[in-house]
């Protein structure tokens, strides 16, 4: 299931979850940035949780749901708060770490509905922003947390 | 980057999971959380034939308070121990370690079974077990195993379990209560990196990340701490007995004084607590 939706292709057992969302269901907000778990910007949810899906197999996420960029709006295209709080704060410059920024946000927020300034930016450590944006970032973030979910 | 061409299986109990590996021998290799192994795939430095994906095995998955020990299930995940309330009132030393790991998004993968059966010496979790006294439990096709941790590590990606055996439960001894205060430190570049040295602390129990091809005991500091020395005489010690790598992070003696230092502020911490 991809953003609330089934979605079934054969592909090669080696395909990489972030391949699979790109290629196979044409899902091209996840971007592949370092492709060596480092930077974060292919992060989704997987179940609702935050993975890197450049290590995760596109094999290991079946009977799982995943969701992209693409399914965190509302069926109004309404924005996540999360999203919402980005576009307030200006927490992107250039965009390309946005979409892994912001679903990591979402399950840190989940994980932890009320955090400090400083348990963001632990949370969001496995997440790089070239631009040197953290700090709008960081701020988004916590404006997101003020807003009822 | 595709890892090299492999055939993808699953298992959903331990027994199809011990069944898959009888059938595929040393083609085959177990895929946990896969944060370890997918990466060195990537990189072709692994290039298993078959990966058994073990990710359907929910039996593996717990955090159970035994009296006397806890017991963890091999597949249970960084981000499970991080947040157990058990292991928080009985081994607050391994949730906190576990919580060290990577970043969030490594945690939601990573399972304790699969890094210590990586036996990467650079890891936290192995160091940490060692620190804890805690045994192995493996299960293959001729029965179920203990092994205590100090022999379950051999060395650089090897260790004590057979290849048709598979790590199934870490049973961690409650601390004493004479023996709880306890620290975790570890020292990187950045925030996500493997550490360049770490130590694990519990009571006079010290282990160290990334002081040789296994994690290691600092038997000279735990034998000054037993004779009654202060943590800045007993940490004098710490790079006894170690062979740390030489590395794009750091040169030998580097290492040695970075041990030397993190075992100091360690077992003050520890103290303190």
């Amino acid at each position: 299931m991809v953003n609330g939706a089934p979605i079934a292709a054969d592909v090669e057992d080696r395909t990489l979850l972030a391949a699979f969302l790109r290629e196979t269901a044409a899902l091209t907000a996840t971007n592949i940035g370092c492709d060596t778990t480092s930077c974060g910007a292919c992060t989704v949810l997987l179940d609702g949780e935050s993975v890197k899906s450049c290590t995760v197999l596109a094999a290991q996420a079946d009977g799982q749901q995943v969701t992209t960029l693409e399914g965190l709006a509302g069926p109004g295209g309404e924005l996540h708060p999360v999203q919402r709080a980005f576009r307030a704060e200006h927490g992107l410059q250039c965009g390309f770490c946005t979409p892994g920024m912001v679903l990591a946000s979402v399950s840190l927020l989940q994980e932890n509905p009320h955090p400090t300034e400083a348990e963001v930016r632990a949370g969001l450590e496995g997440n790089l922003c070239r631009c040197t944006g953290y700090h709008n970032i960081v701020r988004a973030v916590l404006a997101a947390a003020q807003e009822p979910a | 980057m595709l890892p090299a061409p492999f055939s993808y299986r699953r298992a959903g109990s331990v027994a199809e999971a011990l069944d898959l590996c009888t059938e595929y021998g040393d083609d085959a290799k177990f895929l946990a959380g896969g944060h370890s192994l997918l990466p060195l795939m990537k990189l072709r430095l692994a290039m298993p034939e078959v990966l058994i994906d073990l990710g359907p095995v929910r039996e593996l998955s717990y955090i159970r308070d035994e009296g006397g020990h806890i017991a963890i299930g091999a597949l249970t995940r960084h981000n499970d121990l991080e947040r157990s309330g058990v292991l928080a009132r009985s081994v607050p030393l391994l949730a906190h370690a576990a919580g060290q790991v990577g970043d969030p998004q490594v945690r939601h993968r990573g399972t304790i079974g699969g890094s210590l059966a990586h036996s990467d010496p650079a890891s936290d979790l192995p160091a940490t077990v060692l620190a804890l006294d805690a045994t192995l439990v493996a299960q293959g096709p001729s029965g179920i195993r203990e092994m205590a941790a100090a022999e379950f590590f051999q060395g650089l990606f090897e260790t004590a379990l057979e290849p048709d055996e598979l790590l199934t439960e870490i049973r961690v001894p409650v601390p004493a209560p004479g023996a709880a205060g306890w620290s975790f430190q570890k020292f990187t570049k950045r925030a996500i990196d493997w550490a360049i040295v770490g130590v694990a602390v519990q009571g006079h129990a010290v282990a160290l990340v990334n002081m040789a091809g296994t994690p290691l005991r600092a038997a000279g500091v735990e034998r000054a701490l037993a004779d009654g020395a202060p943590p800045a005489a007993a940490a004098a010690h710490a790079a006894e007995g170690t062979s740390p790598a030489d590395d794009i992070n750091a040169s030998p003696a580097y290492r040695e004084h970075l041990a030397r230092v993190l075992v100091e502020r360690a077992l003050v911490e520890a103290q303190a607590g």
